[in-house]
């Protein structure tokens, strides 16, 4: 432990150009990349979601066609099987579907859906969350109470329940109007809705302990704000636990618009994301066209899969009783 | 002990008043029901009469007042789609969910007790490793992928099970089983296996970590030292002993796979609740849906309940613990 603490004593006093370098090499020094580099199966999950997440940043680029772009689709390329079938046809790496899709470019479009929505329903669910935690936890009192009790009536039902009934109600009221951008905006404010008790409620045990330290008495008694304090005092000493809950919440939340979508109740065919696209793809799973839905479903497997298990690394990496 | 059942039962009667307004205002302001009832060209005499007739011009306390007093009498009104009451259509569908849903409890129940002592007792054996990695599998898969898949082996490729529906149905009185003959077995095989996977992962789990815990502690040590055969000591001390919270989870879980039930039932066009709600989601049929809330809200309340009580009943520590703050 001393070994990393003289080198980065020394680090604060050189010149600051090289601070970026000392950063790293704090970095690579610390406990959490050190168990990160025991565990082979962490790596492997870090890489496959780094790998997913560039095909998705560079989904135009790798796309041989835009795959929902009705221009650019030939019906004489529909029903291809993948390539490495015996009617496979370059360039259709995965093969296509009905309408001459290719199935690898419907999937980076894809991906990229369900990682957006995935990405910004779990922000909003954490700051949503993170907000009603610290208010609750450093305010106390009724206000504590009334939101601790909405939190506990949410966890008796299931997440994915009320992202269908958000959904539904968002129908009914914008009616027409639902276009699929604005899709994309319901499904993300019914994952945030259904996904913000969990850090409200770590967030605000995580305050009623750090409010009692000495450190939060100093900062009242030079009369900083409460909500500075909150912010700036208080919410990064919780941060270690909101990052695990995050992180798996991802997976979850990647699940419920898979789950959304394949429903029926998420995003449309003309954007579709992989739950859209593995539930195009099951109907064409009794002609024996089982490539539309078996490579998306993969590929979404793939990804929660490597998800749920950096989180699991970084909940037992970040839990200092299993040190 | 009274007075704690008391309040349980009054914090539940809460919920179901705070899910009554949620329903209510569904209905209130998620639209005009008076649009999904006549047709565009309707004129609006026409219009404000309907409106009349359904009491949607009455002061907005009083429409919820006559909401709830229907509710609880189960009149939840009519369907858009179907032009049938609700609680027919309901009713109607609701012996296919319990049923799927039961059997696949019982499924999970029975395998995660199995599969969760096996890999707390030998720790280092590839079965063991076997079952983690189901277990994974079991988190990570999307229910919907899970029932396409035994629908593409089972049912496509080697054309063993049915892929869709209940198979012939047996009618005693309301009830419609499947349980009784040979293509409705056959028809629920699947589904229940989709149902139950997750629930037989967190069981399995739950059971493992418990066992693990209770072979810790001194009376185990003490079976051990009285030379109690391993057999005993693991399922007549160890055993008994991790059972009651995996009841409690598996209890409290029932009405979480009420819910999910949508999803498998949707996978399988299983023609169950949870296939009508969906259909209702998709369709903005918002009677159906407040009518499925109220009805799974009342669900998951009646187990939470059922099972806060039972665990006094079962742990006489709890009892002491709950009389103090009363």
């Amino acid at each position: 432990m001393s070994d990393a603490v003289v080198p980065h004593r020394v680090e604060q006093n050189a010149p600051t150009a090289r601070s970026g370098a000392s950063w790293l090499k704090r970095a690579l020094d610390s406990d959490i990349f050190y168990s990160f580099r025991r565990s082979r199966m962490t790596m492997v999950a870090a890489a496959v979601t780094v790998l997913f997440f560039l095909l998705a940043i560079f989904a135009s680029q790798l796309a041989v066609q835009n795959p929902f772009d009705p221009a650019q689709l030939q019906l004489m390329n529909s029903r291809i099987s993948p390539i490495w079938t015996a009617d496979g046809q370059s360039p259709f790496l995965l093969g296509t579907d009905e309408q001459g899709r290719d199935v690898f470019s419907a999937i980076l479009y894809g991906l990229r859906i369900s990682l957006v929505v995935g990405l910004l329903g779990v922000i909003l669910a954490g700051t949503l969350g993170i907000t009603l935690g610290l208010i609750a936890g450093y305010v106390g009192g009724a206000v504590d109470g009334l939101i601790m009790r909405i939190a506990d009536v949410q966890l008796t039902f299931p997440a994915i329940l009320i992202a269908l009934l958000v959904n539904g109600v968002a129908k009914s009221v914008l009616g027409n109007r639902l276009d699929a951008m604005s899709t994309l905006g319901v499904l993300v404010i019914a994952i945030g809705l259904s996904f913000w008790v969990q850090y409200a409620r770590t967030v605000r045990g995580s305050v009623m302990v750090e409010k009692n330290k000495d450190y939060v008495a100093a900062a009242q008694l030079i009369g900083l704000p409460a909500p500075k304090i909150m912010l700036r005092h208080v919410l990064p000493n919780t941060m270690g636990p909101i990052l695990v809950i995050a992180t798996i919440n991802l997976a979850l939340a990647i699940i419920t618009e898979a789950t959304l979508s394949f429903l029926g109740a998420g995003m449309p065919d003309t954007m579709p994301s992989l739950g859209t696209l593995i539930r195009i793809g099951n109907n064409y799973l009794f002609a024996g066209e089982w490539w539309i839905v078996a490579f998306p479903g993969i590929a979404l497997a793939g990804l929660i899969l490597s998800i749920n298990l950096l989180g699991d690394w970084l909940r037992d990496a970040l839990n200092p009783k299993l040190r | 002990m009274l007075a704690f059942t008391l309040r349980r039962a009054i914090q539940a009667i809460g919920v179901m008043i705070a899910v009554g307004v949620i329903a209510f205002s569904m209905f209130r302001f998620a639209g005009d029901p008076v649009n999904q009832i006549v047709s565009l060209d309707t004129p609006a005499a026409e219009r404000e009469a309907v409106r009349k007739s359904l009491g949607l011009d009455d002061p907005v306390p009083v429409q919820f007042a006559r909401y709830f007093a229907n509710a609880a009498q189960f009149k939840f009104g009519v369907s858009y789609q179907f032009r049938q009451p609700v609680s027919n259509l309901l009713m109607e569908r609701m012996p296919a969910t319990l049923e799927l849903a039961a059997c696949a409890t019982v499924l999970a129940m029975v395998f995660g007790i199995l599969m969760g002592v096996y890999s707390a007792l030998r720790r280092d054996t590839i079965l063991t490793k076997f079952f983690q990695a189901v277990s994974l599998i079991g988190i990570s898969l999307p229910t919907f992928l899970i029932g396409i898949l035994l629908i593409y082996l089972f049912s496509v490729t080697l054309g063993w099970l049915p892929s869709f529906g209940r198979g012939d149905v047996v009618r005693i009185g309301w009830w419609t089983t499947g349980l009784l003959t040979l293509s409705g077995l056959k028809a629920l095989i699947m589904p229940s296996i989709t149902l139950g996977l997750f629930q037989m992962t967190l069981i399995m789990r739950l059971v493992r970590a418990e066992m693990l815990e209770v072979l810790r502690t001194d009376y185990i040590r003490f079976a051990r030292a009285r030379g109690l055969t391993t057999r005993a000591i693991h399922f007549g001390h160890a055993l008994k002993n991790t059972l009651v919270p995996v009841i409690t989870v598996a209890g409290l879980q029932f009405g979480s796979v009420i819910a999910f039930a949508i999803i498998t039932e949707t996978v399988f066009q299983w023609p169950g609740m949870g296939l009508l709600f969906v259909q209702a989601v998709q369709n903005v049929d918002i009677p159906i849906m407040a009518a499925y809330l109220l009805m799974v809200s009342l669900i998951f309340v009646t187990i939470n309940l059922v099972v806060d009580i039972l665990y006094t009943v079962v742990d006489p520590r709890l009892r002491s613990t709950i009389r103090r703050p009363a």
